[in-house]
């Protein structure tokens, strides 16, 4: 730019522009993936990515802890956290389930009830996640509780509801209107259009603008006149009707709702977006960043399976990659604050 | 001098305590001391005094270990020390009761007095001694204080009682007060005056910094005057009377040229009725005139931020009244104040006005991204053409726009955060200490740039520790002592000894 000659701040003190951080995040994909290519080879002597299917299922299995993560990566950025993702997704899937049961079925939850629009099951379950989010943000802004506490209590809560509602009872025989929602690659679709579209609304819209800001300096932003209370609340809403929207496709994708899906999924969502390059200090953080985050865990877990690695070294590897990338976040703050 | 010397605090043969030679400190921009000369006696009550910024704080600071001089040096008891932290200070006998408390609210009063130096037995904390010792120790001062409670339940008098008992337990040769009684009662405070003499005439040094004339006279054998990083007199407390205090203390004359032009005052646009905040300050009440600059001056801690937060909605008051335009205005949240066009640059630019982690354009352009919306998405190209005119009316130095707002130095980066808020076009600006901590030429700036906004009819209210700046900008002055409005100065009438007589009553 023009500018540039008249000033004194030196050259390197400008925002470098080679790179996006997600260059690097890219880079530990495709480097984890060659790595497991290369095992592949050595040792079972056949091709890892050379496998259009195998990716395929990779994309699906993520798809649903995708649509957690994408959530999180929110509530993150506003110096947050949602332990409840899981739990909500499960509560939002017996919901949903519930009432996409054939109506023929003789032990249906609402036996009484004829065939409904497909509309329903899934604006119920949709509503269901989203009230659990509003719940969340409540607890955290006019509640005042930390959003560890706020949510851990909403994942307990959520699960517990979610066993009460039919005492543990699978439900099963769904309509196979309702079922197509998971059917093929449908969930990879939903996934990348969801993500595609906080993309573009944390970097290009007001809601963006000010979710960067709430997470960068809270009270820079009330004082700047951002409602801050009112954001929070959307954004934890926000996260919960993401997980509500992944208890419907689960379901959907299962052909039952289940009290125990999405166990622990909620800490996936959260590795995802650390990983991905999320700071939980707040203020930073990209929906791209989280996708491929979410794309490691699935490269991982398949890659392993693939391998025929033990269930539990796959969790001590998992375990460490995220200690990494944490450390890498602390490091690149530190090197920014000098 | 005639008391008594402990035998474990013999002084140097020359009879300091302590002296300070020739003591400098440089800051980043700022020399915020410049050759120190000092020298306490022990067995006396030795005062400093001067405006906030005046330097105190940092050569306190100094003296027990917290900072290191620039050049200069400290001899304890004739020796030279050189303290890389506050441990090597208390080491040598230095204790200091911070302005702020330094307690663990959800310890006993024993366990914070003793913390880190708790009698043991066998390895295990012994319970029976450390009460013992406090006990004793609170008994010896007068102190009535039940060891086993748990200091968050304490009021803040008590809890600086505490402090003070801390402090002694180390029996220090010299103990450092630094505005010990801004928490006290009247009654409380005579107790602490008996403490500190009984400390004077067991041989000890005690420096004590405090605003309050009526205190220094009470307390202090000898008086050091600062002023703006320089030492300017010492002298018997006998010597001085209050108004020669004053007048060494803000005697300086107008450094700078400040260009305030003449605004003919307009309608009242503002107007403050009787805002209180329980504990805060209390019956506030003032106007406010299209065009004019209302400065307010007082002490840290007399409430004008308070008040400035009020105003904005920050932390709103508890009562009284607020009118704009002379219609009642409510305002509860600083999304209140902006819908009422008002605007609101905060004293600390780090805790409540940068976003760091984001570039000068995203920090300039925050509170108007609203109005350059469209349907939600943010007109880009639009926000960054007016972001851009807004840099160069306040000729902001930076290598470009997506330069990271760290990267810039105070003076820019309050440029960046004043043009923060001409953007959402406000009416009413409130800036909180807009010069502090920038150099002279951005300071200059600013100061035109208030008189060119109040030209073309914004009014602006500015809290400032700067009495240059509060006599140059101000159209008029409200002075605040304690919560309250001790006095409002036309600007014909406003002098430094005016606004530092009704400021420090």
């Amino acid at each position: 730019m023009s500018m540039v000659a008249d000033t004194s701040v030196p050259v390197s003190a400008r925002r470098p522009r080679k790179l996006p951080v997600e260059a690097s995040i890219l880079a530990v994909l495709v480097g984890i993936a060659l790595i497991f290519e290369l095992l592949g080879w050595t040792l079972r002597g056949q091709s890892f990515l050379g496998n259009p299917s195998r990716l395929l299922i990779i994309i699906l299995q993520v798809s649903i802890v995708g649509l957690l993560a994408v959530g999180v990566t929110q509530v993150i950025i506003t110096t947050g956290i949602d332990l409840s993702s899981g739990s909500v997704l499960a509560l939002s899937a017996m919901v949903a389930a519930s009432l996409a049961q054939e109506s023929d079925y003789a032990r249906a939850v609402y036996p009484g009830l004829g065939d409904l629009p497909i509309l329903i099951p899934v604006a119920a379950g949709l509503l269901v996640g989203a009230l659990a989010g509003l719940c969340n943000g409540t607890l955290v802004t006019l509640g005042r509780l930390p959003p560890f506490i706020a949510t851990l209590g909403m994942m307990v809560t959520a699960r517990g509801l979610a066993r009460y509602y039919t005492h543990g009872q699978p439900i099963s025989m769904l309509t196979d209107k309702f079922t197509a929602i998971g059917g093929g690659a449908n969930p990879v679709l939903i996934f990348l259009v969801v993500a595609a579209i906080f993309h573009v609304a944390l970097r290009y819209t007001r809601y963006g603008k000010y979710t960067y800001a709430i997470g960068g300096n809270m009270q820079a932003a009330r004082v700047s006149g951002i409602n801050v209370t009112r954001h929070l609340m959307l954004v934890y809403t926000i996260a919960g009707g993401l997980s509500g929207l992944a208890g419907i496709i689960m379901a959907a994708r299962a052909t039952s709702g289940q009290a125990g899906m999405g166990m622990s999924y909620e800490l996936d969502a959260i590795a995802a977006a650390v990983i991905g390059g999320t700071s939980l200090s707040g203020g930073i953080g990209r929906i791209t960043g989280t996708v491929i985050g979410t794309l490691i865990l699935g490269v991982m877990t398949s890659g392993f399976t693939f391998l025929g690695v033990d269930a539990y070294i796959q969790d001590i590897v998992k375990g460490l990659i995220i200690i990494a990338a944490v450390m890498a976040d602390q490091f690149r703050r530190k090197r920014r604050s000098i | 001098m005639s008391a008594a010397l402990l035998p474990d605090a013999p002084a140097a043969p020359d009879g300091f305590v302590l002296e300070v030679l020739d003591v400098s400190k440089q800051f980043p921009g700022v020399k915020a001391l410049d050759r120190i000369n000092l020298r306490l006696r022990p067995g006396s009550v030795h005062a400093l005094m001067g405006e906030n910024g005046a330097g105190k704080s940092t050569l306190m600071k100094i003296i027990a270990g917290g900072i290191r001089p620039s050049s200069g040096e400290i001899r304890i008891k004739g020796v030279r020390q050189d303290f890389q932290a506050p441990a090597d200070a208390m080491r040598c006998g230095i204790a200091m009761i911070h302005q702020e408390l330094n307690l663990v609210p959800h310890m006993t009063v024993s366990e914070n007095i003793w913390v880190g130096r708790e009698p043991r037995r066998f390895g295990f904390v012994d319970h029976g001694a450390l009460r013992r010792r406090t006990v004793d120790l609170l008994e010896r001062f007068g102190i009535a204080l039940d060891p086993d409670v748990e200091v968050a339940s304490l009021a803040v008098a008590n809890q600086q009682m505490v402090e003070i008992a801390k402090a002694v337990s180390y029996e220090p040769d010299i103990l450092i007060m630094d505005e010990p009684t801004s928490s006290l009662t009247e009654q409380e405070v005579q107790h602490l005056f008996t403490i500190i003499r009984r400390l004077r005439d067991q041989g000890r040094a005690i420096v004590y910094i405090s605003h309050k004339m009526s205190e220094i006279f009470a307390i202090a054998d000898e008086v050091s005057v600062f002023r703006d990083g320089a030492h300017v007199a010492t002298g018997l407390a006998s010597d001085f009377t209050q108004k020669s205090l004053i007048g060494l203390m803000v005697g300086r004359e107008l450094t700078h040229m400040f260009p305030k032009a003449t605004v003919e005052l307009g309608e009242v646009v503002l107007r403050a009725s009787g805002l209180t905040l329980p504990g805060v300050f209390r019956d506030v009440s003032f106007e406010l005139r299209r065009g004019e600059i209302l400065g307010f001056a007082g002490l840290i801690g007399a409430g004008r931020t308070n008040v400035a937060e009020a105003l904005y909605g920050v932390t709103p008051a508890a009562s009284g009244s607020i009118e704009i335009d002379g219609a009642p205005a409510r305002i509860r949240s600083p999304t209140d104040a902006k819908k009422h066009g008002m605007a609101f640059l905060t004293e600390d630019r780090k805790a409540s006005g940068l976003f760091l982690m984001l570039s000068v354009l995203e920090n300039m352009q925050i509170a108007s991204v609203a109005d350059y919306c469209r349907g939600g998405f943010v007109r880009q190209d639009a926000l960054s053409e007016a972001s851009e005119g807004m840099r160069q009316a306040l000729q902001v130095k930076t290598p470009d726009m997506d330069t990271m707002i760290e990267n810039l130095s105070g003076g820019n980066q309050q440029k960046v955060l004043i043009a923060r808020w001409l953007m959402t076009a406000p009416r009413i600006l409130i800036l909180d200490e807009p010069t502090r901590g920038i150099d002279v030429g951005a300071k200059s700036e600013i100061h035109r740039l208030m008189s060119e906004l109040v030209l073309k009819g914004l009014s602006i209210i500015m809290v400032s520790s700067e009495l240059p700046e509060i006599l140059g900008m101000s159209d008029r002055v409200v002075v605040m002592q304690e919560g309250r409005v001790a006095g409002i100065l036309d600007r014909t009438e406003a002098t430094q000894e005016r606004i530092m007589e009704l400021a420090a009553r």
